[in-house]
């Protein structure tokens, strides 16, 4: 324990800590924040709002009567609420989020200043084409980014998010096998690969089977080999995959899909290990989404929204969705509906109202301008960099369940843990109460314990430095049998450990008075 | 290269440790043949802060934004006024750089909003259960579509004309691969028999109201057609704002409601990213679905929010989830929360009622231009006109003018030649007496 000058603990033990009720709740910074609906009162209100009474209302006697129920509260009662929730969150911008195949990355302020400018923010989507061209050239640029990085020749910008996409990706596929007179029920997917694959593929009305990993943690060949058939539409496969592995037979993959007669989709989720040295149209990919805040670092604000725009091969190009962005004598246009399509489009439908996340594309092509294509590539390698130096300086005290370099995400499992009465989940609830966000538990599935951690290109190598030796140093503790700290983890953190079980059983989904 | 923190040393130090010579020897199990050299890709390398703003600043400048000219453009995206405080609290380092809230211990703040909009979200639309958010409105319709197929296991969906066409094909994308979708046909102005098509296959009916032409539906008689064959009523609203005037959908029946949130704390954005807002009964909560937060206890007792019920999503799932959605709108939902945070209940309601009043104020000076009727007897903030020319032609004339009129039917639904005249024409806060006027004026000059 930590000893001031005057020989007394600078931090409190566990018991201590517990101990410390205080009459507000309220710990130092950490506040105890009520829910807005305790805190508002009636006849409150934060915006000032001119006074109006419809004499003559066209509402046709559809006029509600009950009341609401919302809060009433001030701006500054308001404005201090938020600030004092966002400062029970961790961010990027606070320090290192080492979650493996979530991607933190630093999110340029610049990003957010380009999005706002007006002609992009305060831009209706369905202005006239004569008022939208600087946006519709916006979309036209990131689209030629896109395409010309993963070397493939179209892309479907509207999905709204990677699991978006991969359902475009699949729909596209779906279509091409339609228009072959074909019928292709069967989607193959790896064991290891993310929920959304299987989720996607069963949304999109194909029946899923699972095909095999090696011991290796790449995909089983004769496996995959066995389970190809004239009923398979598509094989979909992350690359590099969720273990963090290149898959090295990707090209004999990809030949095998396709004399399958099937049609080879990438889950792009990990492009940023390889965007600006491989080209994932060189691999024989016919459709992959990229998630732009992984690799483009759009920001994820807790959650969302993200953006996943799908890149599509030859064979695949003429059954992007609608809208499509064409140009003629007077500028750029969308077409919106099926009438009036180029020759030969053929799109299989809409993904959704509008045309994408234009918020998200102006963030991406600004960071694109920015990194240029100079500065994706070094920004791929000190990915795969960072990845690897974590995997070397912790593999004598941590187990890594595959040999060999990774790529931008370094992957234990938990054999190093065993007999310590220590769990994948308790060292990373204990990496809290040292000031970090835990990596990735118990994903990918097909390792025991898991843990990924993906460090990403924008640490400084003293910050990964301080990360390995914290690590490190709790690795050990733990060999040790100084479990202390697992125990209950965290201490530190706004909450101690949540009850999840309770949450799911008696499910409390709102906020009720009393 | 700014964002990119390793020196040259670094990086040699770090090959050192790895003990590789080159970060080539890192990508080793990549194909040779699938290698390529930086120039081999036709994209200009990278540039400072400067040279990106005026680029992009240049490019925006070729829009019109909604903000320069008077604007009365609407059909499922609208513009409002985002108070100041909205996004300076969204663009907080805490809410903005944070991830998916896996670790509940530091994501309370994410939490509790989240917690936060789905008793909003339920209060607005008179529902049991909201979810966490979902893309937005049009993907948010076709996942209650889907949904309704699970929970009646029958795969008919049955969509009112009424429905906005791009949230229609929105969902027949995907609910025709589950099932049959039927388009009512498009009567503008007034209610086509919805009823007399439901029957013992049909899943779900589906009604927007305001619907896209502006005009509000009552919802209770379709509502107790649509149960009495033992099917849902989804009612979609695209304009969040008329939940201030009107009755909600839940009062009248519906058994899922989906909103579109823009129109509360965020911009046009040329169409995304928006927030779609889900909500339901209490039964089907497990139906749902999108992410979930609830309300549970630390190991202190002390109250705090997880998400919760994720057996029902795809990572545990897999194949069998309800959804292969694994996001929401964290930080539009978010947006959306402190601004009404912000109108509370007093303001949230006079805000409805400035709309109105404003597309009343509107709708009868448009109707002293001769030639041009009103096609949708009531309506919110949201009406169609027939013009005596095509509306398609009067709007790019109006936009030549310096004034975004509306948008034309026609650009909806180009098939349909009875709509051809039609103009769909929205008011709000932000439309000002002069704006309104200039707008009838430079009418009068090009009809």
């Amino acid at each position: 324990m930590a000893m001031n000058s005057q020989g007394r603990p600078s931090q409190p033990g566990a018991a201590e800590v517990a101990s410390l009720a205080t009459i507000s709740g309220d710990r130092g910074l950490d506040h105890e924040e009520k829910l807005i609906f305790e805190l508002g009162r009636s006849g409150q209100c934060g915006v000032d709002l001119e006074e109006v009474t419809v004499s003559d209302d066209r509402l046709g006697g559809l006029r509600r009567k009950g009341a609401i129920g919302l809060p009433g509260l001030s701006e500054p009662e308001v404005v201090r609420h938020y600030v004092r929730l966002s400062q029970q969150n961790y961010s990027i911008d606070a320090g290192l989020y080492p979650l493996g195949s979530c991607t933190m990355k630093h999110n340029p302020r610049l990003n957010e200043k380009m999005a706002r400018l007006p002609g992009f923010g305060d831009l209706h989507p369905l202005a006239p084409a004569s008022a939208s061209q600087g946006a519709l050239e916006l979309i036209s640029e990131l689209a030629k980014w896109l395409t010309t990085l993963t070397g493939m020749p179209a892309v479907a910008m509207s999905p709204k998010a990677g699991a978006h996409g991969e359902l475009c990706g699949l729909l596209a596929i779906r279509a091409a096998v339609e228009a072959r007179g074909e019928k292709r029920l069967r989607v193959l997917v790896p064991e290891s690969a993310h929920g959304t694959n299987p989720a996607t593929a069963a949304f999109a009305g194909f029946t899923v089977e699972e095909v095999k990993a090696t011991p290796e943690g790449r995909v089983d060949l004769d496996d995959l080999r066995i389970k190809l058939g004239p009923d398979v539409a598509a094989f979909m496969l992350t690359n590099p995959n969720t273990c963090g592995l290149f898959e090295r037979d990707i090209i004999t993959i990809a030949e095998m899909v396709h004399d399958a007669g099937g049609y080879f989709y990438c889950d792009g989720a990990n492009y940023n290990a390889i965007a600006g040295r491989v080209r994932p149209g060189d691999l024989g990919v016919d459709a992959m989404h990229i998630n732009l805040h992984k690799t483009f670092s759009t920001p994820h604000g807790g959650g969302g929204p993200g953006a996943g725009p799908v890149v599509l091969s030859e064979r695949l190009a003429a059954f992007a969705p609608l809208p499509l962005l064409v140009a003629d004598k007077d500028g750029l246009r969308l077409i919106e509906t099926r009438e009036g399509l180029p020759g030969g489009a053929k799109p299989f439908g809409r993904m959704s109202a509008f045309h994408g996340q234009m918020g998200m594309f102006v963030r991406a092509l600004s960071y694109m301008l920015s990194h240029g294509r100079d500065g994706i590539r070094q920004a791929s390698e000190d990915a795969v960099l960072s990845a690897n130096y974590v995997l070397a300086s912790l593999k004598d005290v941590m187990s890594a369940p595959f040999e060999g370099p990774c790529m931008h995400e370094a992957l234990f499992d938990d054999t190093w843990l065993k007999d310590t009465g220590v769990t994948t989940l308790d060292f990373a609830k204990a990496m809290i109460d040292e000031g970090y966000h835990p990596m990735t538990m118990y994903f990918p599935l097909v390792v025991h314990g898991a843990m990924l951690i993906e460090p990403t290109e924008s640490e400084s190598k003293e910050s990964v430095d301080s990360f390995i030796h914290v690590l490190k140093t709790m690795a050990l503790e733990a060999k040790a049998g100084q479990t202390e700290r697992f125990d209950g983890a965290p201490r530190l953190a706004p909450r101690r450990r949540l009850d999840e079980t309770a949450a799911s059983r008696k499910p409390v989904l709102k906020w009720k008075e009393g | 290269m700014r964002y990119l923190p390793l020196t040259k040393a670094d990086r040699a130090a770090m090959l050192e440790t790895i003990g590789v010579v080159s970060v080539d020897a890192l990508f080793k199990d990549v194909p040779k043949a699938a290698e390529v050299p930086v120039s081999a890709f036709d994209l200009p390398d990278h540039q400072g802060e400067l040279a990106v703003e005026r680029k992009l600043a240049a490019m925006a400048a070729k829009s019109t934004a909604s903000g320069a000219v008077p604007s009365f453009l609407g059909a499922g995206a609208y513009k409002h006024h985002v108070p100041a405080a909205v996004d300076h609290l969204i663009q907080r380092s805490e809410f903005l750089t944070s991830y998916t809230p896996y670790q509940p211990e530091i994501s309370q703040g994410t939490l509790q909003v989240l917690f936060e909009f789905q008793t909003q979200v339920a209060m607005l639309t008179g529902m049991d259960v909201a979810n966490a958010s979902l893309y937005d409105g049009s993907t948010g319709t076709a996942e209650a579509v889907l949904m309704a197929q699970r929970v009646t296991k029958r795969g008919k969906a049955i969509l009112s004309g009424g429905l906005h066409p791009q949230y229609a094909e929105t969902v027949e994308t995907v609910a025709n691969l589950h099932g049959s979708v039927l388009r009512a046909p498009a009567i503008p102005g007034a209610e086509e028999d919805l009823a007399s098509l439901v029957d013992d296959q049909t899943a779900c009916v589906v009604v927007q109201t305001p619907d896209v032409f502006g005009l509000l539906r009552g919802l209770k008689n379709i509502a107790e057609a649509v149960h009495s064959k033992g099917a849902l009523l989804i009612v979609v609203v695209t304009e969040v704002v008329s939940l201030g005037l009107l009755e909600s959908p839940g009062a009248q029946g519906a058994d899922i409601v989906v909103c579109e949130g823009q129109s509360l704390g965020n911009g046009l954005n040329f169409g995304g990213p928006y927030v779609g807002l889900f909500a339901t009964r209490e039964k089907y909560v497990r139906q749902m679905p999108g992410r979930l937060c609830g309300q549970t206890v630390d190991a202190e007792g002390r109250r705090g929010f997880v998400l919760t019920l994720s057996t029902r999503e795809q990572h545990i799932r897999r194949d069998k989830a309800t959804s292969n959605i694994c996001t929401n709108s964290g930080l539009c939902a978010l947006a959306f929360t402190i601004h009404l945070s912000l109108l509370g209940e007093g303001g949230f309601t006079r805000l409805a009622a400035i709309n109105h009043q404003r597309a009343t104020t509107l709708v009868d000076k448009l109707l002293t231009v001769p030639g041009v009727s009103l096609v949708t007897s009531t309506f919110f903030n949201e009406f169609t006109l027939r013009l005596p020319k095509p509306a398609a032609e009067v709007v790019e004339a109006l936009a030549a003018k310096g004034i975004l009129a509306g948008v034309p039917a026609s650009r909806l639904a180009p098939a349909d030649r009875d709509q051809r005249d039609l103009l769909i024409v929205a008011a709000t806060e932000t439309n000002t007496d002069e704006d309104i006027d200039a707008f009838v004026t430079a009418l009068k000059e090009v009809l």
